[in-house]
């Protein structure tokens, strides 16, 4: 499977799992499917641009904090919508979170998955 | 009367055992160390003007060791010192010349307390010149940490091969008369129990099965032993021990230390969430 394919699945899961999570949280307990589908876009943007970067970059701790990086753009990017009820902002409840998910994604990506061909082929001894 | 002091004794055996290079392309620098084949000389080679080691053969040389110094020096790998010559000295004793390897023995590395990890990986990688030889037909048959070099830089050399009928060093020979393959795979796994001391118990295994007493028991070729220690080092289950499900998820979040933590801390980050929106 290529990283981005990985990525894509990885941040897909770990996005509905994450968005799930809400549930526990009864003050916006009623908003779980939006929740759900928004943590999911967000699981599925961070797994296709850590899984593009584990194609350029083979090192698992440059790709975790690549991973971290972009959880935290996309969380900031979520978290900067008030809540429609109150008009609060969960600022730190869904920064911290996401960017650790993005740094699992970015983790995933860098250790399993298929890594870009090389573009270089075998020189022969005619060469 | 006078009796000749333990040094001139001493000095006039040493100056009767030197080898006589006249009309040699070698002249005599020094010795390098004593076997149970024979001596080891630093030469100077002036023909190409370099330094080589000279080993010269104490035991009478028949036309079995004579072949078999011919399959050595087709060897060529990076793990095994290159034999550039051989032949009869003037004073009939049998030598062959080889790349004077500049460096420690492996029993002086091994002194030098280096981690576990780094005497692994060296030991991974004396298997492969091992596992080269035997592929070619070549026995070692006296492999032990004194045949070992370590160079400069990290390189690591097998030497003295394969000297036909030689009995071994005890605690390196394996109990068998006939030698193969597994016989050098004994005296491997007997290094690897010398570099490791008290090792885990899969490494341990691995050393057992190594010196297993029936050869049909061992690993069947250095490369399989070289492998285990290998999977041993990158977390993986070696196939000498077989581990219970605890050990098999201990082996697993040590291998995922990176994982497991960032899913404990999400896992914080949850609970921590969790309890603050309840306030």
């Amino acid at each position: 499977m290529n990283k981005i394919l990985l990525g894509l699945i990885v941040g897909a899961v770990l996005g509905v799992i994450d968005g799930a999570t809400a549930w526990f949280t009864p003050q916006v307990r009623d908003q779980m499917l939006s929740i759900i589908i928004g943590s999911t876009f967000k699981g599925l943007v961070a797994g296709v641009a850590a899984g593009w970067y584990a194609r350029r970059v083979q090192s698992v701790p440059k790709g975790i904090v690549f991973g971290f990086a972009v959880g935290l753009v996309l969380a900031f990017a979520v978290a900067a919508m008030p809540d429609p009820k109150t008009g609060e902002h969960y600022w730190w409840q869904i920064m911290v979170p996401g960017s650790i998910l993005g740094g699992v994604i970015g983790w995933a990506t860098q250790r399993y998955g298929k890594p870009a061909p090389s573009g270089r082929s075998v020189a022969t001894a005619a060469g | 009367m006078s009796f000749l002091s333990d040094d001139t004794i001493a000095r006039l055996r040493d100056i009767t055992e030197q080898p006589d290079l006249t009309g040699t392309r070698y002249e005599l620098v020094r010795e390098l160390g004593r076997g149970g084949m024979g001596i080891v000389y630093e030469v100077r080679d002036h023909q190409l003007d370099r330094s080589v080691a000279m080993k010269v053969l104490t035991e009478t040389v028949d036309d079995e060791w004579r072949a078999e110094a011919k399959i050595i020096a087709a060897l060529e790998h990076p793990g095994i010192v290159p034999v550039h010559d051989a032949g009869d000295l003037p004073d009939g004793r049998f030598y062959y010349t080889m790349k004077l390897v500049r460096g420690v023995r492996l029993d002086a590395w091994a002194a030098g307390g280096h981690a576990r990890t780094e005497r692994l990986r060296l030991f991974a990688r004396v298997c492969e010149p091992v596992a080269f030889a035997h592929a070619n037909g070549v026995v070692h048959r006296d492999l032990k940490p004194e045949n070992v070099m370590v160079g400069e830089f990290g390189a690591v050399l097998v030497m003295d091969w394969g000297v036909a009928n030689i009995a071994g060093t005890p605690g390196y020979m394996p109990p068998e008369r006939s030698r193969d393959a597994r016989s050098d795979v004994y005296a491997l796994g007997a290094i690897l129990g010398f570099l490791v001391g008290d090792p885990p118990r899969p490494l341990r295994a691995i050393v057992e099965r190594a010196m297993a007493a029936d050869p049909a028991q061992r690993y069947q070729s250095a490369r399989e032993l070289g492998d285990d220690v290998l999977r041993f080092l990158d977390g993986e289950p070696v196939t000498a021990y077989r581990e219970n499900p605890l050990e098999r998820a201990g082996r697993w979040v040590g291998r995922n230390r990176v994982l497991v933590g960032l899913v404990a801390a999400y896992l914080v980050m949850r609970v921590i969430v969790f309890f603050w929106m309840r306030l």
